[in-house]
């Protein structure tokens, strides 16, 4: 089970320290909170001008891009630990942001109900977004409310519930976090399952005179996968038996554990496939006349728009993949039911589709990154000069160097779909043979999508 | 299990190697010679928020003169890869003159903040032929190839699924 993992926590006594002081996560929530606040305000009273404003800067180019091209790839789900939308319904369920304040969370301790204990309503919620993107990422005011109405559910549902149930079930942004983790070289884990079976207390679920119970609602002793794990470390405070370990790993472990894979994940990697492939069409290519149905110049423009969005993210690609599964299927003599299988290797469309996601940030955020200097000057576009360089003129960072960096993610996410999906075929086949054959209509689909992107951005 | 890593045995580097050769013989080798340079008048609209014609080709070596206008409001033209950058106000045609020396896709956008969708008001000029495209293209379609090779290879190891899906 742990092969090839590496224990940071062993290995680095000051990061174990670190994260066992109850002062680090809220120190550093406070800090994005900060960020997150001035983003709201400048977003609500600034200048209506996106370019020069601080929360369309900051929240669109500067922390997408760390999110994206370095967060979520290299470290999973570390930004959910750090994230500010729930630090408010969090610290007023605790009644405390730092000491752990004893007795139980103050909350009207109503059920999350059964039907959405999965990623649908994250599914949706991002599609919901996706949809009006355009006009949220580009009006200052319209993409303040939208982060304030975050926060706003977020309290909401940390009075009527225990926990995180927003980050966990409601959270548009962490439902893709969830599944593009499962990629993530980094993970937290126990030591030994076998420790936690025998300890009965289960510390780590209700909590401890130093810590509260998981609030993620994850027993660290059957995590396989990051995909609901926020690295919020509260385990690691409490656990008695020194059981938790944060390990390095190979890149995609994850997406070999087979048990765990669902119909809502498959569909949230369609979805993040489709809204890359999207994206990059509507904001980054040439066709005025979509960008003015993206923008609302017509509702009936924009609703023709959004039907199409939402056709091509929930049947077109599931559907092309679907035949492509029972291509796959019929190649191989697979005896596993069709759902399944379908299921399984949309598991593939993880790496692929976060290098689209790379390669499409790739594309604005070297071009426009240079705006972030001039709002950190003037967050409000009200003409301050507060470190001098509001006055930089916009310049486009090595444009030409964007396609060469576009090829080579979307060539190595491709040749990672392949090598997973072949593997999740050797989960399906008797052997070596029939593995391979399944893999050859999968590959193709994969490479369908990677020279659709490459045809968007070099063709 | 002891595992000795697959990727670097000498028979995955002797299968992998005609893939390599490829790749870099794609990377190397030299584009077709193109059709005799011409000159190339080129009229184009920027209005909100976008540039009509949103796609010019022209040939490598083209003298391209870019004649270019605004129906609304004031807009910018700033050309990736040449960085050519100008400012248009309505009424006054502005001439951009370069030699498109440079072959692929170049994408030309508004370079003077005029509205909520500036920073997607985008065109794209195509110097063809398109070289870079077609060797990334190559390249990747190689990659995929020896990724092909690789896996095909691997009937002779025994693969354990991690977890597999009867196992509990
Ligand atoms: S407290 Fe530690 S040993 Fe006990 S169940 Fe939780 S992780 Fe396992
Ligand atoms: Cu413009």
């Amino acid at each position: 089970m742990s092969e090839g993992r590496i224990d940071l926590l062993a290995r680095l006594p000051f990061l174990k320290a670190i994260l066992n002081s109850r002062a680090f996560q809220p120190a550093l929530m406070l800090a994005t909170l900060f960020f997150f606040t001035l983003a709201a305000l400048t977003g609500l009273f600034g200048t209506p001008a996106g370019s020069r404003n601080f929360g369309i800067i900051f929240v669109w180019i500067v922390w997408w891009a760390l999110l994206i091209i370095v967060l979520v790839p290299f470290f999973g789900r570390l930004w959910c630990a750090v994230c500010p939308i729930p630090a408010p319904g969090e610290w007023l369920q605790r009644r405390g942001i730092i000491s752990r304040v004893p007795g139980r969370l103050r909350t009207l301790r109503w059920r999350w109900p059964r039907r959405f204990k999965n990623i649908w309503l994250q599914n949706f919620g991002f599609l919901g977004v996706a949809i009006f993107s355009t006009i949220i990422l580009t009006r200052p005011g319209v993409s303040a409310w939208v982060l304030l109405s975050f926060v706003l559910v977020g309290v909401i549902l940390s009075i009527l519930y225990e926990n995180r149930v927003f980050c966990r079930y409601v959270c548009p942004v962490g439902g893709f976090i969830g599944l593009y983790s499962l990629l993530a070289p980094l993970e937290l884990r126990v030591k030994d399952t076998q420790v936690c079976r025998e300890h009965t207390p289960k510390d780590c679920l209700i909590g401890t005179e130093n810590s509260y119970g998981c609030p993620w609602m994850v027993f660290p002793g059957s995590l396989t996968r990051n995909t609901y794990c926020g690295l919020c470390t509260e385990c690691l405070k409490a656990c008695p038996k020194d059981n938790i370990a944060l390990n390095l790993r190979p890149f995609g472990s994850d997406l070999l554990v087979a048990k765990e894979r669902r119909l809502d994940e498959a569909y949230k990697a369609f979805i993040m496939l489709g809204c890359a492939l999207l994206y990059s069409a509507v904001l980054l290519g040439p066709w005025g006349w979509i960008k003015d149905w993206a923008n609302m110049e017509t509702p009936a423009h924009w609703a023709l728009y959004a039907l199409g969005f939402l056709t091509i993210t929930l049947l077109l690609l599931p559907g092309l993949f679907w035949l492509t599964t029972v291509a796959a299927r019929r190649l191989a003599g697979q005896q596993t039911p069709l759902r399944r299988l379908f299921v399984d290797y949309a598991y593939t469309l993880v790496p692929l589709g976060l290098a689209g996601w790379i390669a499409f940030s790739f594309g604005f955020v070297l071009v426009n990154g240079s705006y972030a200097l001039v709002v950190l000057s003037d967050p409000f576009g009200w003409g301050w000069n507060l470190f001098g360089t509001a006055g930089v003129p916009w310049t486009p960072l090595w444009p030409r160097l964007i396609p060469f960096l576009q090829v080579g993610t979307l060539t190595i996410g491709l040749l990672f779909a392949l090598d997973i999906a072949y593997r999740i075929a050797r989960q399906h086949s008797r052997d070596h043979h029939s593995a391979f054959l399944t893999t050859l209509p999968i590959a193709g689909f994969l490479a369908a999508v990677t020279v659709g992107f490459l045809r968007l951005y070099l063709g | 299990m002891p595992r000795t890593p697959a990727i670097l045995s000498w028979r995955t580097i002797r299968l992998l190697l005609p893939f390599a050769l490829l790749a870099l013989a794609l990377w190397l080798i030299p584009a077709p010679a193109t059709s005799a340079p011409s000159v190339r008048r080129i009229s184009l609209e920027a209005t909100q928020y976008q540039f009509t014609p949103g796609r010019v080709r022209v040939n490598q070596g083209d003298r391209v003169i870019i004649t270019l206008t605004s129906s609304d409001v004031v807009h910018g033209f700033y050309l990736d890869g040449y960085g050519l950058k100008t400012r248009v106000e309505p009424g006054v045609a502005q001439r951009i003159e370069f030699v498109a020396d440079r072959p692929g896709k170049f994408r030309y956008r508004c370079a003077v903040s005029c509205g909520p969708l500036h920073p997607f008001m985008i065109g794209e000029l195509v110097v063809g032929p398109n070289v870079p495209f077609w060797r990334a293209l190559g390249l990747t379609l190689t990659a995929l190839a020896g990724m092909l090779a690789y896996l095909w290879q691997r009937r002779g190891q025994q693969e354990t699924a991690e977890v597999s899906p009867d196992s509990r």
